[in-house]
């Protein structure tokens, strides 16, 4: 049952939606505190860090949206139409954030509205994500095969609950992103923006799992039903290990340990989403066999994602590898 | 926002909009991503360093336009289920897994190696960056390939079969991807691409010709340009020709619509309407001028074949004929202004005169835009052409968006135009800008901040110096 195509497709997706989430998380991150660093230098620097990755990061959305529209094209046709003002705002935040990186550079008049258009158009990006993530938690009304709700059906106290953990995490993810990238002044305002953010991020973590089990009373059975109450119980622990090493990174001006765990700290509260989710792709209804496109579907594309997955996974970390290290001004990636 | 327009309506003019706002940026990265590894390619051969000083140029401008393609790309990727879910729903399971294919050989492809090919020829060196550079390429055409399967399975879906829901199911992989306008609708594309960049490269060279005659870099751009414009501008009219044939085919409605034929030729004998005013509601061209026999000539190569005019398919399956009959003659014309472009190049360039041929450089100035018009009237043409199906005769268009209100599509169209017109206006605007400064200008790093990768100077072994021959 755990190996037949749909299921295996399920985690390839949830794969490729954690991958965006850790890679584009902090270079929307960079973005949301762009407007907290001191001077145009500091956005500049920051934003070079990013400068040869950020496209590849973000291609993990498509292939998160392009594989749903795939392998599940009944859940992409439902949750599409049932987040659309949500998706038409990040596409249009994502527009902004995207042209910035050439833009900035192309002008000198119009220099400072391109940093906010970078700045706000992060920003737009991660609310409008994480209002999605709270809206596809809290569940969405089907009709036959078609999204049967209303057009803000996603807006609730939960789904803000959600916008905001998800924008405190990006952030921290830049910060920490930062801490690593970076040296001298910015990598101390980075440390010292990073440490709040923490601590605020793993609150929110705590706030957004216990207000998950009310949300729907299926979660709170599935979470303290056997045997998923042992991961209910292991993950939280887990969470406040590695905010601990977390912590301690920052504290003791470690560079890359603090963005690792920060990373750790995504990885568990995603697998705490996975733990509600399952069977369904698109709660309360809809299950992952149901949306399965047909098996030939399945497998032909299968054959594709498991040579190339592999393989993008080895050039991008040679990409990145060959932009390792610090950067400094002088490097001049524009 | 609705505008007193139905959500349908709405749906399809945010379509229209996005797509053809997207289709120029990749018509141009396509062929700009190969123009740049020929440009890196004959650096590395031949060492001379005006090659270098046109790659970091047309770079720089690749860099802007590749980046406005990345993000008008998600929006298409998106808008498949935001404003048609039925269409995903029920075609997602064929076309899906061809996206899904371009999205892991072609997008991943380009993106991990454009870092590198844009801030890496010093930390790879140049094997490697001449790699990254090829890799770059191929992934704008393996991205094409894939795209390009997607759409002409919509035009003429083949390899299928349609499941008790009502999806289109997969059946033959080969006969999908492979489908019957494919490889027609694939060389026309990317020969379009290769003839819209080759039309750009020619204007920027022969804007910096009037003004600065002896700059060796400008010289190259505009050699290479003609010599574009004179060899791939017939391949793309023979290859126009071929597509046209197998539209006639497989769509023939399509093909009635564009040439004005509201009434069918049992007998052949087909005249050419060339120019007039298409009316669909009486089903008549007014103001006709036409060509006795030519039609048949051109759309079947003799002429006693009969052929239908739109008479012959029910009103209901009619695509519209008033805008592609404009829309093609727009795209023949600008083929055949290109190829005028390539043969007056030919003449010049025998007699010894390219680079003094003054009106033949406000000529090659001026058809700079005309790679992108007849692109865009293109597939206007195309997609027009296929109503009011999407998927042709199996699926209607009326019968694809999402059960959305008005209000929302309206709202987010007029965010789209808002935006759009902003945005990639803004980058519109830096591109000329780029463009109309010479590539010695370019390199001048105090003038434009600490950019461009400082690689180019160290490789060339030598200052930036002026552009001078």
């Amino acid at each position: 049952m755990i190996f037949d195509l749909a299921s295996i497709w399920a985690a390839l997706i949830a794969f490729a939606v954690l991958a965006y989430v850790c890679l584009d998380g902090f270079d929307l991150g960079i973005g949301i505190l762009s407007p907290f660093l001191k001077d145009r230098g500091e956005k500049h620097l920051a934003m070079n860090t990013i400068a040869p990755v950020w496209d590849g990061n973000e291609t993990w959305l498509v292939l998160g949206g392009g594989g749903l529209f795939a392998v599940f094209p009944l859940a992409y046709a439902i949750v599409m139409p049932a987040l659309y003002p949500l998706i038409i705002v990040m596409l249009l935040g994502l527009i902004f954030r995207g042209v910035a990186f050439e833009f900035v550079h192309r002008t000198k008049r119009m220099q400072g509205f391109w940093e906010w258009g970078f700045a706000l158009g992060s920003i737009l990006a991660a609310i409008a994500q994480g209002l999605a993530l709270g809206g596809l938690v809290q569940g969405i009304t089907v009709q036959g095969r078609s999204f049967g709700g209303g057009t803000w059906d996603w807006l609730t106290p939960f789904s803000v609950l959600t916008a905001v953990a998800l924008v405190a995490g990006y952030a921290l993810l830049g910060a920490t992103w930062l801490n690593m990238k970076t040296e001298g002044a910015l990598q101390a305002r980075a440390q010292a923006i990073a440490k709040p953010l923490a601590l605020g991020f793993v609150a929110l973590i705590g706030a957004v799992s216990l207000a998950t089990v009310f949300v729907r009373p299926e979660y709170m059975a599935r979470w303290f039903g056997y045997p998923t109450i042992v991961f209910s119980l292991t993950v939280p622990l887990l969470v406040l290990a590695v905010a601990w090493v977390l912590w301690r990174g920052l504290r003791d001006g470690h560079d890359g340990r603090p963005f690792v765990a920060t990373l750790g700290l995504f990885a568990l509260s995603y697998i705490g989403l996975g733990i509600s989710f399952y069977p369904h792709i698109v709660p309360p209804s809809l299950t992952i066999a149901e949306a399965a496109a047909p098996e030939s579907s399945l497998a032909f594309l299968l054959v594709g994602a498991l040579v190339l997955i592999p393989m993008i996974l080895a050039y991008t970390a040679y990409s990145y590898w060959v932009f390792r290290g610090k950067v400094r001004p002088e490097d001049g990636y524009h | 926002m609705d505008f007193g327009f139905s959500a349908l309506d709405l749906a399809r003019a945010q379509f229209a909009f996005t797509i053809s706002a997207h289709i120029i940026f990749p018509a141009f990265s396509i062929g700009l991503a190969s123009f740049l590894m020929v440009l890196n390619g004959l650096w590395l051969w031949r060492g001379d360093p005006v090659y270098l000083r046109l790659f970091n140029y047309w770079k720089t401008i690749f860099a802007v336009v590749f980046g406005m393609g990345v993000v008008s790309g998600i929006v298409m990727s998106y808008q498949f289920g935001t404003n048609w879910a039925v269409f995903s729903d029920k075609a997602g399971p064929v076309i899906g897994p061809l996206m899904g294919y371009e999205v892991l050989s072609a997008f991943f492809l380009e993106a991990g190696f454009l870092g590198i090919m844009l801030f890496g020829r010093e930390r790879v060196g140049p094997r490697l960056h001449m790699a990254a550079t090829t890799i770059v390429a191929a992934g704008t055409l393996f991205s094409a390939f894939w795209i390009l399967s997607v759409n002409s399975w919509m035009q003429t879906p083949a390899g299928y079969a349609i499941n008790e829901v009502g999806q289109f199911i997969p059946d033959d992989w080969l006969a999908i991807i492979f489908n019957p306008s494919f490889p027609y609708r694939l060389v026309h594309m990317v020969l379009a691409a290769y003839l819209t960049t080759a039309f750009v490269v020619g204007a920027v060279g022969a804007w910096h010709l009037m003004r600065s005659p002896e700059s060796a870099s400008a010289r190259v751009m505009f050699s290479m340009a003609m010599w574009m414009a004179l060899i791939v501008t017939p391949l793309q009219i023979v290859a126009g020709d071929a597509h046209g044939l197998n539209t006639l085919e497989h769509q023939p409605a399509k093909i009635a619509a564009m040439e004005g034929h509201f009434e069918s030729y049992p007998e052949g004998r087909v005249p050419l309407i060339l120019f007039g005013i298409p009316d669909d509601k009486n089903e008549t061209v007014h103001y006709a001028l036409e060509i006795p026999l030519l039609g048949s000539l051109i759309l079947t190569h003799d002429l006693d074949t009969p052929m239908q005019g739109l008479d012959a398919f029910p009103p209901e399956d009619r695509p519209k004929s008033a805008l592609i009959f404009w829309t093609f003659r727009i795209m023949v014309a600008a083929g055949f202004a290109m190829l005028g472009i390539g043969l007056w190049s030919a003449v010049a360039r025998w007699k010894g005169r390219l680079y003094q041929a003054k009106w033949l450089h406000r000529a090659a100035f001026v058809m700079g835009p005309s790679g992108f018009l007849a692109v865009l009237c293109g597939w206007i043409t195309t997609e027009v052409g296929r109503q009011p199906f999407t998927v042709y005769g199996l699926l209607r268009t009326a019968d694809s968006a999402s059960t959305l209100s008005a209000q929302s599509v309206g709202t987010s169209l007029v965010a789209f135009i808002l935006v759009y017109f902003f945005v990639f206006g803004s980058g519109t605007f830096y591109v000329l800008r780029l463009m109309s400064k010479r590539p010695k200008d370019q390199i001048s790093l105090e003038k434009i901040g600490p950019t461009r990768s400082a690689g180019i100077t160290q490789l060339a072994g030598m200052p930036p110096k002026g552009d001078a021959k």
